[in-house]
């Protein structure tokens, strides 16, 4: 029997082998090894990791499930709550949610809830079981904009409800950073993302690609000319920064948003499709977040060598500790407490190297952590013929610029009360990144929930 | 899917669709562009609109084909599709907000060169359906590339000019634009698309002039909605993405050198892809760089 202290441990394709292929890392749990984790589960009366889910999932009770092998039960109760959970079994930062409130994680190690998730939901794919649509339509119409984590959502519960719900995608896939962002090994595209929404459609979502709001449409229209009682908002914080070093613009500079959608939107790692990528020799990925980790996987996948360079120091990395294991294990190399002050530029004007500069990490800022000082005199060059840059992200402006009445905040995020998802402007509703800033796709899921209900308010009240 | 429910060539090299895009027809101004895809495996190519019908709800663009994408795009027909056709995306001209009385008042010069004559046409026309008659100079390099022809002479003063003299004036653009001004033609604004190469040289020309000019860039772009920042330019020493921003600017400010180094990066790439489709199953490594028959 195995060390109930310990999580039963999960199968994953091994380090070397995965870092030449887009294949999926994690194998995830057979049913033995699910039943088995499961029964470590003590069932809290109180449970606090329910508390620690952003959608508040009944966790308790669908590992008792699990552990009696009432797999299609368990899938029903996660289904009440979430709409993806494929997806958030798989990209959930665990540590800090529901896993970092297990009361068995203060002996031990705390119960593998998103790998328990994960099993459930791809069992019911594998056995085709989905998700249980409204008993009849309420004959109200809601429009979403954006098909990422939080519309996607906002849209399954308003569908449940008995909704008519179309969703507006600007790009030509849905999905939003499910599709674009998080790369194939993390995230199975066909596999998963597209299952997911197939089954978000198999609730009566219809999902319309290639309308941009703000541009093919506006929020105004949708309103008063195409029939629609409420618009829920959810379209991200997809607007790259860069540093503004010299250089910045030289072929072989990426933003990551750019080098992930090549790769993960387009396909350009598959022969069979037509867009490009650059495959570099030597990589730099400057930031320290999942979307670095993810960019530094991805070009190790194409053949490159590659270092991460990040101002801060390990303990202060905001990716996923996770994803910081797995990108070690695959070979890639940290330069820690090390900035760029400049890229370097050949005479045809492609990058030869990056210029950086040492830190030391001196009083906490704002966001309380250390800020990261420079050392004088400690510069240094890389060698390297790519440079991603993955700083972060800003909401995109086209929306609020294009919307009358619709206020934002100094850093052009929407407003939105956080209960509700009510904006400045009435049966007008937002969520996920583009209120928060670039945060996590669980807590744009739980947004999406709260929208969703603010919105079935809102109509139903207005009778 | 998007229906072609015309496909025509208009010169050797040249190809105009008109496209069944509802949404896109709904709001377009000229100076903007859409992005088209036309399969599963296709890429996303920009590609700026040279008319457009709201009643109908269609959209007629025109291209060349200078790599893999666009030539087998050109092999499209009428009654085909493409799978994605999105916009409109881009800035719309300038002009279209301005004071219509104001605008009547200016004097304007507009330079086409080769496939860049197709997004000159919305404009002159926009600007002639609201009695504006503007002067207009198309460029291409022999007398069998002139497109358009008779749309222009419709709606502006049309001077066409090739560069071998086969029709019309003979020189570049840059010839004309000197010939119309030595004539005693007197302009407050230019709006020059074509090439980056030509729109580099007719900015030099109207900076020496005194004639305020705009271009239509056309970097490699992806999403085309302002997310990834391929597109991005150097316009007056700060960073545009022409995509949002653009794609028209002040062409005094623009870093033309910097666009067409960048226009290049992939050209390795593209060069494999044309070459693989060129030969088809026949190809055994000539392009260098796959590695020979796999």
């Amino acid at each position: 029997m195995a060390d109930v202290l310990k999580k039963v441990p999960v199968r994953e394709q091994d380090p070397k082998v995965r870092a030449t292929n887009f294949e999926e890392v994690c194998y995830g749990y057979n049913k033995e090894e699910a039943m088995e984790e499961a029964a470590r589960c003590i069932h809290c009366k109180n449970a606090k990791c329910v508390s620690g889910c952003p959608v508040n999932i009944d966790i308790p009770e669908f590992i008792k499930e699990v552990k009696e092998g009432n797999f299609e039960e368990a899938y029903q109760t996660i289904s009440k709550s979430s709409a993806l959970p494929a997806i958030c079994g798989r990209v959930c930062p665990q540590e800090s949610q529901c896993e970092g409130k297990c009361i068995r994680g203060i002996k031990g190690e705390p119960i593998s809830i998103g790998k328990l998730e994960r099993f459930v939901a791809d069992w019911a794919r594998e056995n085709g079981i989905k998700p249980t649509p409204a008993a009849e339509m309420n004959g109200h119409k809601v429009a979403v904009i954006g098909s990422g984590p939080a519309g996607l959502t906002c849209a399954g519960d308003l569908a449940k409800l008995g909704y008519e719900v179309t969703i507006f995608e600007a790009l030509h896939k849905a999905g939003g950073v499910l599709s674009y962002g998080i790369p194939e090994f993390r995230l199975p595209k066909d596999k998963v993302v597209a299952a997911e929404i197939e089954n978000v459609k198999s609730l009566g979502v219809k999902i319309e690609t290639n309308v941009i709001i703000g541009k093919s449409v506006t929020i105004d229209e949708l309103l008063q000319e195409e029939g629609f009682e409420a618009v829920f908002i959810g379209s991200g914080a997809g607007l790259p920064m860069f540093m503004g070093i010299p250089g910045e613009n030289a072929n072989g500079v990426f933003s990551a948003n750019e080098y992930l959608t090549r790769n993960n939107l387009m396909k350009a790692f598959r022969e069979d499709y037509m867009t490009p990528i650059h495959h570099g020799q030597k990589v730099a990925v400057v930031g320290g977040g999942n979307v670095a980790m993810d960019a530094a996987r991805t070009a190790l996948r194409l053949g490159a060598e590659v270092y991460i360079v990040y101002r801060r120091g390990e303990e202060e990395l905001p990716a996923r500790k996770e994803e910081v294991h797995h990108a070690k294990e695959e070979g890639i190399q940290f330069h820690l407490l090390c900035n760029p002050t400049e890229i370097l530029v050949d005479d045809n004007g492609w990058v030869k190297g990056m210029r950086c500069i040492r830190m030391e990490l001196g009083e906490p800022d704002a966001s309380g952590r250390r800020r990261p000082v420079e050392i004088p005199g400690s510069e240094f060059e890389l060698e390297v013929d790519t440079v991603i840059m993955s700083l972060g992200t800003s909401p995109n402006p086209l929306i609020s610029s294009t919307t009358i009445g619709l206020d934002t905040n100094r850093r052009k995020c929407i407003v939105a009360d956080e209960e509700t998802g009510q904006t400045s402007k009435e049966g007008v509703f937002a969520g996920g990144d583009a209120v928060t800033g670039a945060a996590t796709v669980i807590l744009a899921m739980g947004a999406g929930k709260a929208a969703a209900k603010g919105i079935h308010e809102f109509i139903m009240g207005k009778k | 899917m998007y229906k072609i429910l015309n496909a025509d060539k208009l010169a050797a090299n040249i190809y105009r669709m008109v496209v069944e895009a509802p949404w896109v027809a709904k709001h377009c101004q000229p100076g903007q562009f859409i992005i088209a895809k036309m399969n599963e495996e296709g890429e996303r190519i920009p590609l700026t609109i040279c008319d457009y019908d709201r009643e109908a709800g269609i959209i007629t663009i025109v291209f060349q084909p200078v790599g893999a994408s666009t030539m087998e795009m050109a092999e499209l027909q009428t009654g085909d599709a493409f799978e994605d056709f999105v916009g409109p995306l881009g800035q719309p001209s300038e002009f279209v907000h301005e004071d219509l009385e104001e605008l009547k008042k200016k004097r304007i010069l507009f330079v086409a060169g080769g496939v860049g004559t197709a997004p000159v046409y919305p404009q002159v026309k926009w600007l002639h359906e609201r009695g504006i008659q503007a002067d207009a100079i198309i460029g291409a390099k022999t007398k069998d590339l002139v497109i358009l022809e008779d749309e222009f002479k419709a709606v502006c003063n049309l001077y066409v000019t090739t560069d071998d003299g086969s029709y019309q004036r003979k020189g570049m653009v840059t010839q004309a634009i000197k010939d119309l001004t030595a004539e005693g033609k007197q302009y407050d604004i230019c709006v020059a698309i074509g090439p980056m190469i030509m729109m580099k040289f007719v900015c030099q020309l109207t900076k020496e002039l005194g004639i305020p000019t705009i271009v239509s860039m056309n970097p490699i772009m992806v999403d085309g909605t302002g997310m990834c920042g391929a597109c991005r330019l150097n316009v007056g020493g700060e960073v545009k993405f022409a995509c949002v921003d653009g794609p028209e600017f002040d062409g005094h400010l623009v870093d033309f050198d910097l666009a067409m180094e960048r226009q290049k990066m992939y050209k390795t790439e593209e060069g494999r892809a044309l070459l693989k489709l060129q030969e088809g199953d026949t190809h055994h490594g000539g392009c260098g760089h796959c590695g020979g028959d796999k």
